[in-house]
């Protein structure tokens, strides 16, 4: 049977996936501060509130603690909450349930329970909202031992994604790029998940692997047709999940390529990268590596206002053209 | 003399000896005897070595966490807090699994994870003892919530101390479950002391259940070393949260006659006030008085149940010693509930 694929835009396909698995599930509520009838702050949730009602699509008050923790507790005893923080800078608010709590629950009482709580984060810089809105914490979360950690960077697999987290019994937490919700892809429609934990080869290279989360698969992508026509050909792989990391997928494209450039948003210094370099640097492909791992990450200071320092804060496609094109042709 | 007095009293008597047979009220004594031997169980364990880590002992607390619990359903539900023990045996826990707990072993119910600051039954509704001040209220408005929505005629308690009223937490989910009406109970065991620090350094109001006018619910004070008082204040919560009239704050004032844990020295209180508690205002010394004055008891029943308790401890506590340690190979699991690599 042939399934309809449509162009959806990545908030379009969460609200999709949301509306699904509501539909499936009553015992699957949202929850959040301003997703009723302003339908989120990014218009994720939308109009969701007329179709399921104000207690299934739940405004929360500006409480992001006592919010968290009443989708743990509801996780607990029941029922399957899906948790916007409205954006991910205030996930540092509501850090105690999700680390103390949320991660720690089932492991402390012994397996007696679990914890099937969904928590979305709207992240990333590049809206001109300064500061305190737009950092990448998820390699905060991923650090956390009983937590998942996805990062989707596409319209098709935030949607498999989501309905996967949603039928997932342990806490997933959902990093969300604010500069893809407008970004539109085929979406097909109906119940389809696409795993957690798995990576995806975004483009097939031999000289050059970049492994990079989110928003920055796009820009590697970009920078891998561009390196295309300099005869520098670019394996992209999207990690889409930063815990659990897959490892094979990484292991292998190294061993193939040899050369390893890490792409993330996240401040550079003790991310994700790090991460990744030390798995490969302790793995059967550090003897395959012809050169240094190299790294490309957020600057080490917090996220500017003004546009052009914004745009210089984290990673950019020239940026990524030229430290591949140094790594492929080893000046590095 | 006690039963010419009881009858003369009947039309006034305190709330638990009309609501309760002479034999619930008897288990009301034996649980709180049970609490309390516990309690020293795990304390002289630890001194001996065979526990290690921490606790947090409620010696002095019993009457609260029986007069909260005692009007409660096993399907009805609680969140504790590191000063939890009390609140699990109240809640109907079994002492010698609870031992194992405290022990380490995989006959524990937490099978060792957890030890004595996360001690929980779930099959009793016991969610958890909570390592985190105030970390278990959302938790329970959470409960809560489940519990309206999929209609199942659950009410939640969550415990806490007093040291919890002036986190963001309380203050957030009181809120929450009071625009939502949630079936809930809080209930602020204020024993004067969040580790050190007085209510009265540590507090803006003269009492916590004050605060309740701020969430536009109940506050209710009762004095927590009374039984009947402190179940009185339940059940009247407990009938309101079920009704769908929302939640309740009830500050159950008592103390605790133990440090706040085992590095505690002593140096914020006074050895006369530690003993004008124990010696004036014990809940257990309290409830035997009455409930000899009321005819439930005599003496001899005081023993047999003092007796039998204490083999219950001395019984729970070997079949600690006696269970299996948890294999180093299973570090890592109940991380999730599936394996992940």
């Amino acid at each position: 049977m042939d399934v309809a694929v449509r162009e959806l835009s990545y908030s379009q396909a969460i609200q999709e996936a949301m509306a699904i698995a509501m539909e499936a599930d009553e015992r699957v509520i949202l929850m959040g501060e301003d997703i009723g009838v302003y339908g989120g702050a990014f218009q994720v949730t939308g109009d969701l509130v007329e179709r399921f009602g104000p207690d299934r699509v739940m405004d929360t008050p500006i409480s992001e603690l006592g919010g968290a923790g009443v989708a743990v507790g509801a996780a607990v005893t029941g029922l399957r909450p899906i948790f916007e923080f409205q954006f991910s800078d205030f996930a540092t608010l509501g850090m105690e349930q999700i680390v103390n709590q949320a991660a720690k629950m089932r492991f402390m009482l012994g397996g007696e329970v679990s914890v099937p709580v969904v928590m979305r984060f709207p992240a990333g810089s590049g809206t001109g909202a300064a500061a305190q809105h737009s950092q990448s914490l998820e390699a905060w979360l991923a650090h956390v031992p009983g937590l998942k950690v996805i990062q989707p960077a596409t319209p098709h697999d935030v949607k498999g994604m989501l309905l996967a987290a949603v039928a997932d019994p342990d806490p997933v937490m959902i990093f969300e790029h604010k500069l893809l919700y407008k970004m539109k892809g085929p979406v097909p429609e109906g119940h389809y998940t696409v795993p957690i934990g798995k990576a995806e080869v975004r483009r097939e290279g031999r000289d050059l692997t970049i492994v990079a989360t989110s928003i920055m698969v796009h820009k590697a992508l970009e920078a891998a047709e561009t390196l295309a026509g300099e005869g520098i050909d670019i394996e992209v792989i999207d990690l889409r999940t930063i815990r659990p990391i897959d490892r094979e997928t990484v292991i292998a494209s190294v061993k193939k390529t040899s050369r390893l450039l890490c792409v993330y948003e996240a401040v550079k210094t003790l991310g994700i990268g790090a991460e990744i370099s030390a798995m490969i640097a302790e793995s059967e492909a550090f003897d395959y590596l012809d050169a240094p791992i190299v790294r490309l990450g957020g600057a080490e200071t917090p996220i500017p206002y003004n546009p052009e320092l914004e745009k210089a804060a984290v990673p950019q496609v020239p940026g990524i053209i030229a430290a591949a094109r140094d790594l492929a042709k080893g000046v590095r | 003399m006690a039963t010419a007095k009881k009858a003369a009293e009947q039309s006034n008597l305190p709330f638990a000896y009309t609501r309760y047979s002479h034999e619930q009220l008897k288990d009301v004594l034996r649980k709180m005897y049970l609490i309390r031997r516990f309690e020293e169980g795990a304390e002289d364990s630890y001194m001996r070595g065979l526990i290690h880590g921490t606790m947090h002992l409620s010696i002095g607390q019993e009457a609260s966490a029986m007069g909260i619990c005692m009007p409660l359903t096993d399907e009805d539900q609680i969140t504790s807090t590191h000063r939890g023990h009390g609140h699990s045996i109240a809640k109907g826990a079994d002492v010698k699994k609870m031992f194992a707990e405290f022990f380490g072993k995989t006959t524990g119910y937490c099978k060792g994870r957890g030890g004595s600051m996360h001690i929980a039954d779930v099959s009793k509704g016991n969610l958890g003892a909570n390592g985190i001040v105030a970390g278990g209220i959302p938790i329970a408005v959470g409960a809560a919530l489940s519990a309206k929505r999929l209609g199942n005629g659950k009410v939640v308690v969550s415990f806490f101390g007093d040291g919890a009223n002036n986190e963001g937490a309380f203050h957030e989910s009181l809120n929450m479950a009071s625009i939502w009406k949630l079936p809930v109970i809080f209930v602020c065991e204020n024993n004067g002391y969040g580790m050190s620090t007085s209510t009265a350094r540590s507090t803006a109001v003269a009492n916590i259940a004050d605060r309740a006018a701020a969430y536009s619910m109940p506050g209710v004070i009762v004095d927590g070393n009374n039984f009947s008082e402190v179940a009185e204040a339940s059940h009247a919560a407990i009938e309101r949260a079920r009704a769908g009239e929302g939640p309740t704050l009830i500050e159950s004032k008592t103390y605790r006659y133990r440090g706040h844990s085992k590095s505690d020295r002593n140096r914020y209180r006074t050895k006369e006030e530690i003993e004008d508690w124990m010696t004036n205002r014990d809940p257990i010394a309290l409830f035997e008085t009455e409930l000899k004055e009321f005819g439930v008891i005599d003496d001899h029943g005081i023993e047999a149940i003092r007796e039998d308790v204490a083999r219950e401890i001395a019984a729970g506590i070997e079949y600690a010693k006696e269970g299996p340690m948890p294999e180093i190979s299973d570090l890592a699991r109940f991380v999730y509930t599936e394996e992940v690599a």
